[in-house]
């Protein structure tokens, strides 16, 4: 398998407003401590940690919404360390991201069916009525559901916009930042399901963020644990969950009841 | 079973239907288009202008027969005429100066807000600086530049009045530019301005029309205190503002002058008050 993602030696800080002087730079604050790891195409990487561990920002350096201070990540053989916006504009369709708020994630004011075609009009894609109907089919959501607001829609639901506003792109690796820890148990399963699935047919990339380390052990092939900024482990799922090497992959496996994993949801 | 509710409102729409259970804002929309269309469309009922004197009136005072039923000023022109010709300057002013004074501000709040950073501090501290600048000073210096008249007039009250809504917009596109609606347009390849204008300014609606509604009485104000003070509109040109300053200064004698264009002033300033108070109920959301 090629890979898709390579970071070296990645380190990302952030300007601390809270301890600004009252002239002069704020201190920086090192969230990112120097990552390498890889991301073959086709793989579903777990990344968990600590919160404040540094996934999401980890999560937004990797399809740059955040630029990296130090170190590189290369997308299919391109360099988007330091790209600038008007370069990156372009390639953006082949990463995308699917966000943790339903609620928050998906514009009130605008009409499903305009959440939708909004990055398809601007990659200069197809957005006709058609094709929304299309990305709608994917996510299992009926047809009608184009003229509705977010407001008339369930977590759930607006969850499978989020995703199908993703998707509709055709991207080649996707960042899911925690996309079910505000819904139900049940709709979990359906859309953790519905992505699993949607993976799999489109043959994407996955990099999935995630509390519930349950979830990451039936979904994910490969796991990456960080804590403050750093990857403690990084292997294979099974090897994780059957002989963590870290003490803190340890400490995490130890503080979450794992139910049995052959349950069959998948 | 039938479905009656229809489907997809916006909540633009659910806020509008509100607003029209209403029942003192909608009167007042009412009546505040009933006074808007007799200024604008009175005057054409009479056979002479604001402007022209009529020797055989002067100073005349109510009587419905005459041909002036309201009577005349002291030149003899037409007193009712006159205060339809000044509504029709006052509100043109009015919703110019509110459209115009909130457009800037909206556009400058969202950009500020949105980039945030050096630009936004930058932008803000112009804000404040002006802010500071005095009011009569800065429309004193707009006179000169523009040579009075109405165009100073209306350049000094939008330059005052956007700053207001600047603020306001700013924090508002401060608090839209964390959700991740706004990164997830980042993530799609929409530029900066694309943001700003498709969802930052919609997500500002409620803050603008709440406020703009505020706004066009702020206008109307100080229009007529400028017009008061002698560096608004001028004579013979008639405006609430002016008229109500003739009014003033004949009111031992005849409180006729200054009853019909204050009280007309008041009516529409009621209105847009209850109207204001309406919008805000039913689009702040802090509210609810
Ligand atoms: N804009 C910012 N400015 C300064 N510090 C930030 C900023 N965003 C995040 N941080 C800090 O960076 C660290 C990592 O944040 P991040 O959101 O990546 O954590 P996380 O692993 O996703 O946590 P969680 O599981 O709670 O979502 C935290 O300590 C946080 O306080
Ligand atoms: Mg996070």
């Amino acid at each position: 398998m090629a890979e898709l993602y390579t970071v070296s030696d990645l380190h990302l800080s952030l300007p601390d407003m809270t301890r600004k002087p009252l002239l002069g730079a704020a201190p920086r604050l090192e969230i990112l401590k120097g990552l390498s790891f890889t991301i073959p195409s086709g793989e579903i990487l777990g990344i968990v940690g600590g919160s404040g561990s540094g996934k999401s920002t980890l999560g937004r350096a990797l399809i740059r919404l955040l630029e990296p201070t130090a170190g590189s990540i290369s997308f299919a053989g391109l360099d988007i360390t330091h790209l600038p916006e008007s370069r990156l504009r372009p390639l953006r369709c082949r990463f995308q991201m699917i966000f943790q708020d339903p609620m928050s994630s998906l514009n009130p004011r605008q009409q499903v069916a305009q959440i939708i075609a909004g990055p398809l009009g601007v990659q200069g894609l197809d957005h006709s009525p058609a094709r929304i109907a299309d990305a709608l089919d994917q996510v299992g959501l009926p047809r009608s559901f184009a003229q509705r607001y977010p407001h008339e829609l369930s977590g759930g639901q607006r969850q499978r916009i989020g995703i199908a506003r993703a998707i509709a792109l055709k991207p080649e690796f996707i960042l899911a930042d925690e996309i079910v820890s505000g819904l139900d148990v049940s709709s979990q399963a359906q859309i953790l399901n519905l992505l699993a699935g949607l993976v799999k047919d489109l043959g994407m990339t996955l990099a999935f963020i995630s509390h519930d380390l349950s979830v990451i052990r039936r979904l994910c092939t490969r796991v990456l644990v960080l804590q403050h900024g750093r990857i403690v482990e990084n292997a294979a799922t099974e090897q994780v969950f059957n002989y963590p090497q870290a003490e803190y992959t340890r400490e995490l496996l130890g503080s979450i009841p794992l139910p049995d994993p052959d349950q069959a949801w998948l | 079973m039938v479905d009656i509710t229809p489907r997809s409102l916006s909540t633009f729409q659910l806020q509008l239907r509100r607003f029209a259970q209403n029942r003192l804002a909608m009167i007042s929309v009412a009546l505040l288009a009933l006074i808007a269309a007799s200024c604008f469309f009175g005057p054409f009922a009479f056979p002479f202008t604001g402007e022209d004197a009529d020797f055989d009136f002067i100073g005349a005072p109510i009587d419905l027969a005459s041909p002036h039923p309201f009577g005349t000023d002291d030149f003899g022109r037409d007193l009712l005429l006159r205060v339809l010709e000044g509504g029709r300057i006052s509100l043109a002013i009015g919703f110019l100066g509110a459209i115009t004074a909130g457009f800037i501000g909206v556009l400058y709040g969202a950009v500020a807000g949105y980039a945030g950073g050096r630009t936004d501090r930058l932008m803000m501290r112009m804000v404040e600086i002006l802010y500071g600048f005095p009011y009569v000073i800065l429309v004193i210096l707009l006179s000169l530049l523009f040579g009075g008249g109405n165009v100073a007039l209306f350049a000094a009250i939008v330059f005052t009045l956007w700053l207001t809504p600047a603020v306001i917009v700013r924090a508002q596109a401060q608090s839209l530019s964390k959700r991740e609606f706004v990164e997830a347009a980042r993530a799609g390849g929409m530029t900066p301005w694309q943001i700003v204008l498709e969802h930052i300014v919609p997500n500002c609606a409620s803050v603008v029309i709440v406020y703009g509604s505020l706004l066009v009485p702020e206008v109307i104000l100080s229009e007529s205190f400028l017009s008061f003070l002698g560096i608004g509109i001028k004579e013979p040109q008639a405006s609430w503002g002016n008229l109500i300053q003739t009014g003033t200064a004949a009111m031992d004698t005849d409180l006729r002058l200054l009853l019909l264009p204050g009280i007309l002033l008041a009516l529409v300033l009621f209105c847009l008050n209850f109207i204001a108070d309406g919008l805000r109920d039913a689009f702040d959301p802090n509210d609810r």
